[in-house]
């Protein structure tokens, strides 16, 4: 409904133009004057009948590559990308400011929304923007020592075109002195009016924090007095890789981001693309693609389930989850041949038909699993020191989890019955009959109630695909379908040539953008994808759920203990890579 | 009296094989209750590992860091070694094999016990690292305060044998094991045990999730191994109490040697313990300070009370 919000933005600004944009995703798009940011943002959010009050997403492009004209906005050389959400209207928005110059500023918006905080020390990490009235403008991804920003086109994406490395002595010392400790960079004092702050300094190297996060903890005895994440060891530039592979050979990178969710990865990034190209793909290959995500699904709480038992000193649980875990990948492996890492779907539908005998594999996992998920609520969510450790726990509201963008079953476990698979339906799951778990109190516990509760859903939702699996194609025959289906190439030449170019370059998908949405395994995952009409994406932007959860840390520790820090984490079900990609 | 250097020679003979040997039985019977294989490599039934073990614990290098307090830094594994040994002193395995039977002899078990926490405490104090301090700050409230009804449960098995002697308590349970009068004492001797030797679910101390290892995350090779001994020399010690206490001791049917009634009736707590970590996530630790103070330790003076009134009573 563009019209819609159009309309209500030029009542309220009427000396403002939006100009709108049409984009492939049907998501309202306007370009908004930058000096007005702020206003329009606190209209949208506060004013407005029924509110944007999520700020989804923010980041930015680098504009002055781009061949095309769009919008007659060829100019700018950079825009900032505000996403917002509305869960009234059940739709997402898009403001778009444009900056000219080489180093640009703009008004900082975390005055409107304090979640935009690490969105906008991204976009300063990657692209050099300057944001005005920022409290805590630094690096968040790259190491403070970095020159150059690595999302500007002028920044090369490979080391070999950096020339060779050297690490003089000097460099070394200097690299070294950034790494020193002092607690005033981060905003930290060293004492209060009547006691000296210990600084604990958690990971990058921890067992509690489950890959190479660091949290520098202040504490007053074992009390948190403040909690910093210090995050990017684990980032990779997949946002820049994208830029360089083609559309078909990015799919293995998106495996790699949220690492436990593998498919539901590939399938939020081919959302986005298929929306792009225009694709439709068959009832098969979505039958599939649902199946396979629901298990993969599984599999990733069920890594989540055991570690958190893990990090309140149950030793047993996980092993017996793990074990689980490989049944899951027993079908998986057959179905794919991979395991976590699977690579799986493909432009229009997914890389091969299912296997022979593949429903034995899944009706046997049908059958053990209930049982055993009976098992684990005995022992762990039944566990009355399990209880003791998690219930009252790392609290938000579903005012704060809205308002710091928390997505998935940390939403859910504050009230809010919003579902992505439901509410925004894709791939083919408006077709399935499940429910949405919920929980009311927002604390630790209730975020695991409703994992659980998720992976009996999931069963349901696997039972579904695997009774009613329809006949026909694995893979559309749109022309951008990659690789193309390999029987079609031998009968004509059209089709051929298809397949060679499709294979050698990579489909030339047609400019535009678009974002997709779905409901990943830690909450929404999201590819806002920007053609120009080429091989390659010209940006791709991987919204992650895990980024805004990890910004929460702080105001949902402080006030416990480091104890209850390891119940906070272990809750909130994060991947080191889906924080940093 | 050289029958007494044969018994000191075969309990320290004894503990320290046991000790060693229960490496591979807590590892074996982890894997078995978490559904894996465990050490089953090396030698039959993978008995070996303790050797592995033991050599690579000794063969490792022994690194002091640079910012440790050196002299307490090496001092305190020996005191958790020492304070658990000598605790055995007074522990009664069979009718004369006993190294010190000592009229006091629970008393000296407590107070052999209670230096355990300078090991903790030292240990992480010299190493000069947060952890560290964090977990022998952590180890040295825990195990004070449950200290403190660690001794007034077994209060209850003195009123009703009379004696402070192991051995006197042991015969005064030839009618009936003290299980049965004293079913509430001996509850919080075990969770009193259990927070005393610091295992899971009272391994606060370590907590290896939250602060990596704890008051021993300096310590490598053979100091390690002294905390890493002491601490099954601790749940013997712990388990051999309770067996003495409220199990009858070395008391059984005739068929079987004292000595091997009080050993099978101690393997059975051992492994109870290592069931506990198995099982059991860890409490917080101001939740453990609450549940001792706050149930824990009136529940002791109630049975300490109770047991002493109806001894009174049935005496008048």
């Amino acid at each position: 409904m563009p019209e819609r919000i159009a309309a209500e933005l030029s009542t309220r600004f009427g000396d403002i133009t939006f100009q709108p944009q049409a984009t492939r995703d049907g998501t309202p798009t306007f370009w908004t004057p930058q000096e007005h940011i702020v206003a329009i943002l606190q209209f949208l959010k506060a004013e407005i009948q029924m509110p944007y009050r999520m700020l989804y997403d923010l980041t930015a492009i680098d504009e002055r590559a781009y061949k095309q004209q769009q919008n007659g906005h060829k100019p700018y050389d950079f825009t900032i990308v505000y996403t917002l959400f509305s869960f009234e209207r059940n739709e997402f928005l898009r403001l778009k400011a444009g900056l000219h110059g080489e180093y640009p500023a703009i008004q900082s918006i975390t005055a409107v929304w304090p979640a935009a905080n690490w969105y906008e020390r991204e976009v300063y990490d990657m692209f050099g923007i300057r944001f005005h009235g920022h409290p805590f403008l630094k690096r968040i991804l790259m190491p403070a020592t970095w020159e150059g920003h690595p999302l500007r086109k002028e920044h090369p994406a490979r080391a070999t075109e950096m020339g060779p490395f050297k690490l003089y002595d000097e460099k070394q010392d200097r690299e070294q002195e950034s790494l020193r400790f002092k607690p005033e960079e981060w905003g930290l004092k060293r004492h209060s009016e009547d006691a000296d702050f210990m600084f604990l300094n958690i990971g990058p190297q921890h067992p509690g924090t489950h890959g190479v996060l660091r949290i520098i903890l202040q504490l007053n005895g074992e009390d948190i007095v403040d909690a910093v994440p210090d995050i990017g060891f684990h980032h990779r530039g997949a946002e820049k890789m994208g830029e360089r592979q083609s559309w078909h050979t990015y799919i293995p990178y998106t495996d790699r981001i949220d690492y436990l969710g593998g498919v539901n990865n590939n399938l939020a990034y081919l959302l986005a693309v298929e929306q792009l190209g225009g694709i439709d793909v068959p009832l098969r290959a979505q039958v599939i693609r649902v199946m396979l995500c629901e298990l993969f699904r599984i599999a990733s709480h069920l890594v989540w389930y055991g570690t958190f038992a893990q990090d309140l000193g149950q030793l047993s649980p996980v092993f017996y989850m793990f074990t689980d875990r490989e049944r899951v990948f027993e079908i998986i492996e057959a179905i794919c041949g991979g395991r976590m890492h699977p690579n799986w779907f493909r432009i229009g539908g997914v890389a091969q038909d299912l296997p022979k005998g593949w429903e034995v594999l899944v009706k046997n996992f049908l059958q053990y699993f209930p049982r055993q998920l009976k098992e684990y609520d005995a022992m762990v969510m039944k566990n009355y020191l399990f209880k003791a450790r998690t219930k009252g726990i790392g609290i938000y509201t579903l005012e704060e989890a809205i308002e710091w963008g928390v997505t998935g079953p940390g939403l859910r476990a504050c009230g809010l019955e919003w579902d992505m698979r439901k509410k925004r339906p894709y791939s083919g799951y408006e077709n399935f009959a499940f429910e949405i778990p919920v929980a009311q109190n927002g604390d630790c516990y209730d975020r695991a109630v409703v994992r659980v509760e998720e992976m009996r859903q999931s069963l349901r939702i696997i039972e579904q695909c695997m009774s009613w699996m329809p006949e026909g194609d694995y893979k559309s025959h749109h022309p951008l379908a990659t690789p193309p289906v390999k029987a079609n190439t031998m009968q004509d030449i059209e089709t051929l040539i298809h397949h060679f170019l499709n294979v050698s370059w990579g489909p030339v998908i047609p400019s535009g953008e678009a974002m997709s949405c779905t409901e990943a395994t830690k909450g929404w995952n999201s590819y806002y994808l920007v053609s120009d009409g080429n091989t390659a994406a010209y940006r791709v932007r991987v919204r992650t759920p895990s980024f805004p959860h990890m910004q929460m840390i702080p105001l949902i520790s402080r006030g416990y203990t480091v104890a209850d820090l390891l119940s906070i984490l272990g809750g909130m079900d994060y991947v080191l890579a889906d924080i940093d990609r | 009296m050289t029958n007494f250097w044969w018994i000191i020679g075969g309990v320290l003979f004894a503990l320290l094989n046991t000790a060693a040997g229960l490496i591979w039985v807590e590892r074996r019977m982890l894997a078995l209750w978490q559904d894996r294989y465990g050490p089953n490599r090396a030698g039959p039934f993978g008995l070996l590992v303790v050797l592995a073990d033991t050599l690579k614990l000794f063969f490792k290098e022994d690194w002091i860091p640079p910012f440790a307090d050196k002299i307490v830094f090496v001092f305190a594994p020996g005191v958790v070694m020492l304070s658990v040994l000598m605790s055995f002193v007074v522990m009664p395995f069979g009718p004369h094999v006993i190294v010190a039977d000592l009229n006091i002899g629970l008393l000296f078990f407590l107070a052999m016990s209670s230096l355990g926490v300078y090991s903790v405490v030292l240990g992480g104090w010299a190493s000069n690292n947060k952890y560290a301090l964090l977990g022998a700050m952590r180890g040295a409230s825990q195990m004070i305060s449950y200290e403190v009804f660690m001794g007034l449960a077994l209060m209850g098995v003195v009123v009703l044998s009379g004696s402070f002697n192991l051995r006197e308590i042991v015969e005064a349970q030839r009618t009936m094991w003290f299980i049965v009068p004293q079913f509430l004492g001996f509850l919080i001797f075990l969770v009193a045990g259990v927070a005393e030797t610091h295992r899971l679910p009272f391994d606060i101390p370590e907590a290896e999730s939250e602060l990596v290892a704890g008051f021993h995350s300096e310590y490598s090779g053979m100091k390690f191994g002294m905390f890493f001994i002491g601490e099954y020399l601790g749940i013997t010690l712990i388990s051999g109490m309770l067996v003495t206490l409220y199990f009858g001791g070395w008391l059984g049917p005739a068929f079987l040697p004292p000595v091997i009634w009080f050993a099978i009736k101690t393997f059975c707590f051992i492994l109870l313990f290592i069931l506990f970590r198995a099982s059991m996530p860890r409490p917080r630790y101001d939740q453990l300070m609450e549940y001792g103070w706050k149930v824990l330790f009136p529940l002791s003076i109630l049975n300490l009370l109770v047991t002493a009134a109806i001894k009174l009573w049935l005496n008048n």
